[in-house]
């Protein structure tokens, strides 16, 4: 069995006690997944497992075995994906480091809310999902960032949404 | 931190107050104030793509052969001596290459402390680093484990047996505040300060209010861990590490490791956030010892556990602030006194009066902060150190006041402005605070406020206004240098061992570069974050920006003799001196003829050179001696408290700031939101929660201490008045702290206004106001 990351594929570890993280950023040297706290506190470590966010660090390597794993380098692998965009011309970043969890968190997010799953602010829990200011705060409260960019995150996922909407 | 320091200090200002103005720094205004260029404009982040990209480069992201990884072990008691370490297990565990104890870790000498007159001393401690078997505070590194890959250290870690010898310690602030002791200065600043008679004053006052507030320990949570990566060869040490203070921190481990500085490199392109926190600690010392013990490149990134263990935060205050007003709301007296911890192996010392000082114009002053020692990780700065919290108090007393004397809290503010600094008298470089309030409040809407608390509902929600001011000082750091080159092919360096933690450092260099040699932006580029470029002072008190740009002023006014020079007989400019020409559209050009000019490829080919290169320092900052130099804000927030669960959501927030020329637009908005929303932690979600019996920090992860999450953060305005300071370079002053300094007073006076409930003791969690 193989993992298959950015659409190559690689052994799990030998250890099993390696994280995905852990496999991506050590092992693989794909160190645009960071790790904040090791314990799926902060969503720095977020990446697309078959199109779904996870928590890398809470994810064993051996988890991902005959999955698709799509890291932040695999997101942008021909040009600048949407988000990795809207990231820049809305300065949704400071230090930069909370950065590839939070668009890995947004495209799964976006397709989530496309596929009409409601969060807590959701009104109407049959309506499909119109992403507002709230809704795409709610979603995104799992990744954490300490410079102060949310304001400019948030505008970028919306303005993504928008355009994916028009 | 002497009284030798307060009279120099204080016969260095004396002196300047009879100094002209025009003969300091600054006393010629920057020529680039006022004009239209590149500074200013809403450049983007020249890192932003390879940040979004996940391809910048952090520390412990550097590939290396034959890397090992480390791992700590931290004390469980909070002070005496280790008894018993069984590291047998830990040692034959597979894949462990080493275990560091006290028992066989190299003699080092620890950092000396941080001091304002030595930048090579970056310590925030100076315990002994694993040099004997003693224990000064909960949570201090006892062993390090090293191994093949990071699983087996932690694992091997987890195999470490130690019993403890106890001692006595105090970890109880209000107990030891009886052993509080008075230290002579805090920063550059004199620590009592004692002007008219404050005391009576307050006491005859027909309106006076009289409180203490109590703030809360604090970490800062940079979500990047600390982590360096080190290799040595034969006596070179490289090091890449995160880190605020690269040329300092470089200095350190040369000395602490016994070789010349030329042979440490410290590398830290990259800061995942900083905010304070990521300066000198324990954990350096350890990882560099361990890779020179095994031989091989070695790794140690720091657990969040560890990083609360090992790193301190912003301390926890009691603070008294008192204020005397006559009929008209004047300041009669203002007290500002309390305590703070900084542990006699610390160095900083939680400066919350200082804000106080320059904020308004009173009869009357009475200052002094106490310092408590408790057996602690050392608490450091964290932004806005003091100011964040002083003001916390200070404008919650001032609400307090207006509440009193039933008048507008901004308009009492405003009555009390200070035209000249109100203890020193010195003069203000450039202070429009007023208008900061005054377009803040009209844009906020300010006006829609309840003059009575309590009053506007919306179902189970009250709703309130509150505002709260900001005073931050101008610092800039002496020392700076830079080389500036310029080359044939018309491209422009600047190098620098500058730090970039987000702030857009990086990014303004090549603005103001791009402006002070007449070239486009996309022909300037920028070199920093490397401890072998010229030595840029830490990235710390707001300073950075105008500490380097006073060193590329200096670099850019050398670099016309160098290219006259070179220029020689043949060249339209022979004959010129560097005085009577101006670098413009891409060279230089006479003064007085502007068609007298010719471009830098041009001199350089002539003379066939490939490039050129100045190196320079800034002038002395002696204009921060002289005048009064502050960023102030003002500070606007609207939320609404439930009445069901005490719950807070902050639905506005506003900033108005006077900091100066704003040097990006884009990039200043965002540094000035992120210190607003590390404040609406500071007021609202955010405390180390530290077991008083124990000295053991309970919450040491980021699941259980609440940095603000995207549902706890508004939409920010922020505005500024944008005039230029005459008396600094580029007319700037610093942006990165006044962010936060205001914020907790805006959010306490609003949830007042609310509910008619005044919480003195930060943060203010819902179970305060059931």
């Amino acid at each position: 069995m193989t993992i298959r990351i950015n659409g190559t594929d690689y052994d799990p570890p030998e250890d099993a006690r390696v994280s995905l993280l852990d496999l991506l950023r050590d092992r693989l040297q794909l160190t645009g997944t960071k790790v904040g706290c090791n314990q799926g506190a902060c969503g720095a470590c977020t990446v697309l497992i078959d199109g779904r966010r996870v928590l890398s660090c809470l994810t064993l390597a051996a988890q991902a075995d005959g999955r698709k794993v799509t890291t932040i380098e695999g997101l942008g692998a021909d040009g600048l994906h949407p988000l990795q965009a809207a990231f820049l011309e809305h300065d949704g970043l400071q230090c930069g480091y909370c950065t590839p969890g939070q668009i890995c968190a947004a495209a799964a997010m976006l397709v989530e809310a496309e596929a009409g799953m409601p969060s807590y602010v959701t009104a109407d829990l049959t309506a499909p999902v119109t992403l507002s200011r709230d809704e795409v705060r709610e979603r995104m409260s799992g990744n954490l960032c300490r410079c102060g960019a949310h304001n400019g995150i948030v505008d970028a996922i919306l303005s993504v949404a928008q355009e994916r909407a028009a | 931190m002497s009284r030798v320091q307060n009279v120099i200090v204080g016969t260095a200002r004396s002196a300047l107050s009879w100094v002209p103005a025009q003969w300091l720094p600054g006393g010629t205004p920057d020529p680039l104030i006022g004009r239209h260029g590149e500074i200013g404009r809403q450049a983007s982040r020249i890192d932003g793509e390879i940040k979004v990209r996940g391809e910048a480069r952090f520390a412990a992201e550097v590939a290396m052969d034959g890397l090992c990884y480390a791992t700590l072990v931290h004390s469980t008691i909070a002070r005496g001596r280790i008894a018993r370490l069984d590291s047998t297990a830990a040692e034959t565990a597979p894949g462990v290459l080493l275990v560091v104890t006290h028992r066989n870790m190299p003699k080092v000498a620890s950092p000396s402390l941080v001091s304002m007159s030595d930048p090579t001393a970056v310590g925030n401690s100076d315990l002994p680093i694993l040099q004997d078997d003693r224990v000064h505070y909960n949570g201090q590194v006892v062993a390090a484990v090293v191994a093949a890959t990071q699983e087996q250290a932690d694992h091997a870690a987890t195999l470490i047996a130690i019993d403890y010898e106890a001692a006595q310690a105090e970890t109880r602030f209000g107990q030891a505040k009886s052993g509080a002791r008075i230290i002579p200065s805090l920063l550059i600043e004199r620590n009592h300060l004692s002007f008219g008679k404050a005391e009576r004053e307050l006491a005859r006052a027909p309106h006076r209010v009289d409180n203490l507030y109590r703030t809360q320990w604090q970490n800062h949570n940079a979500i990047e861990l600390h982590a360096l990566t080190a290799a040595w060869v034969g006596d070179r040490l490289t090091v890449h590490d995160t880190t605020q203070m690269i040329a300092g921190e470089a200095a350190a481990l040369a000395k602490a490791f016994g070789i010349p500085r030329d042979q440490v490199q410290v590398l830290s392109p990259f800061v995942g956030g900083g905010f304070g926190g990521k300066g000198m600690w324990d954990h350096q010392i350890v990882a560099v010892a361990a890779a020179r013990m095994v031989g091989r490149p070695l790794r140690l990134q720091l657990s969040r556990e560890s990083v609360y263990r090992i790193v301190g935060g912003r301390s926890a205050t009691e603070q008294r602030v008192a204020i005397g007003a006559d009929a008209d709301g004047c300041f009669t007296a203002l007290l500002h006194d309390g305590w703070s911890v900084m542990p006699p192996y610390g160095a900083c010392p939680e400066a919350y009066t200082l804000g106080t000082r320059s904020a308004y114009r009173a009869k009357s002053f009475e200052i002094l902060q106490r310092h408590i020692d408790i057996a602690v990780v050392p608490n450091t700065f964290m932004r806005a150190p003091g100011e964040a919290i002083g003001t916390f108090a200070l404008e919650s007393a001032v609400d307090e006041l207006a509440h009193n004397l039933a008048m507008d809290p901004v308009e009492l503010r405003l009555r009390n402005m200070p035209d000249k600094h109100p203890i020193t008298g010195a003069p203000f470089s450039q202070h429009a605070q007023d208008q900061a309030w005054r377009d803040g409040a009209a844009r906020f809407g300010w006006e829609q406020r309840a003059a009575k608390p309590g009053t506007r509902r919306e179902g189970e929600w009250r709703i309130g206004m509150g505002c709260g001011g900001g005073s931050f000082p101008y610092v800039r750091m002496p020392g700076a240098a830079v080389r500036l080159t310029v080359r044939r092919d018309g491209t422009a360096t600047l190098a620098c061992s500058g730090q970039e933690m987000g702030m857009g450092t990086a990014t303004v260099v090549v603005q103001q570069v791009a402006d002070r040699l007449g070239l486009p932006l996309s022909a300037v580029t920028v070199e920093i974050g490397d401890s072998a470029l010229p030595a840029a002072p830490m990235a710390g008190g707001s300073s950075q920006t105008v500490s380097i740009a006073a060193a590329v002023l200096a670099a850019a006014e050398k670099l016309p003799a160098e290219l006259l020079r070179l220029a020689g007989n043949s060249s339209p400019l022979s004959g010129l001196r560097a005085g009577e020409v101006r670098m413009e559209g891409e060279g230089l050009a006479s003064a007085s003829e502007p068609a007298r000019r010719e471009t830098f490829r041009a001199i350089l080919s002539r003379a066939n050179l490939e490039e050129v290169s100045v190196t320079a320092s800034g002038t002395p900052p002696l204009e921060m001696l002289k005048f009064a130099m502050h960023s102030t804000a003002a500070m606007f927030c609207e939320l609404r408290v439930s009445d069901v669960t005490g719950e807070i959501r902050v639905d506005r927030l506003l900033g108005s700031f006077d900091c100066g020329t704003i040097l990006n637009p884009r990039t200043a908005a965002s540094q000035f939101r992120g210190g607003m929303i590390m404040g609406l932690g500071l007021a609202l979600t955010e405390e180390t929660l530290l077991d008083e019996r124990s000295g053991r920090i309970m919450n040491p992860t980021l699941a259980d201490y609440h940095v603000p999450v995207h549902m706890d953060v508004p939409q920010i305005d922020v505005i500024w008045t944008d005039i230029p300071d005459p008396r600094s370079p580029l007319g700037a002053r610093g942006i990165g702290e006044i962010g936060i300094t205001g914020i907790a007073g805006a959010v306490a006076n609003a949830v007042f206004n609310a509910t008619g409930k005044r919480v003195r003791d930060l943060p203010i969690t819902l179970d305060k106001l059931l």
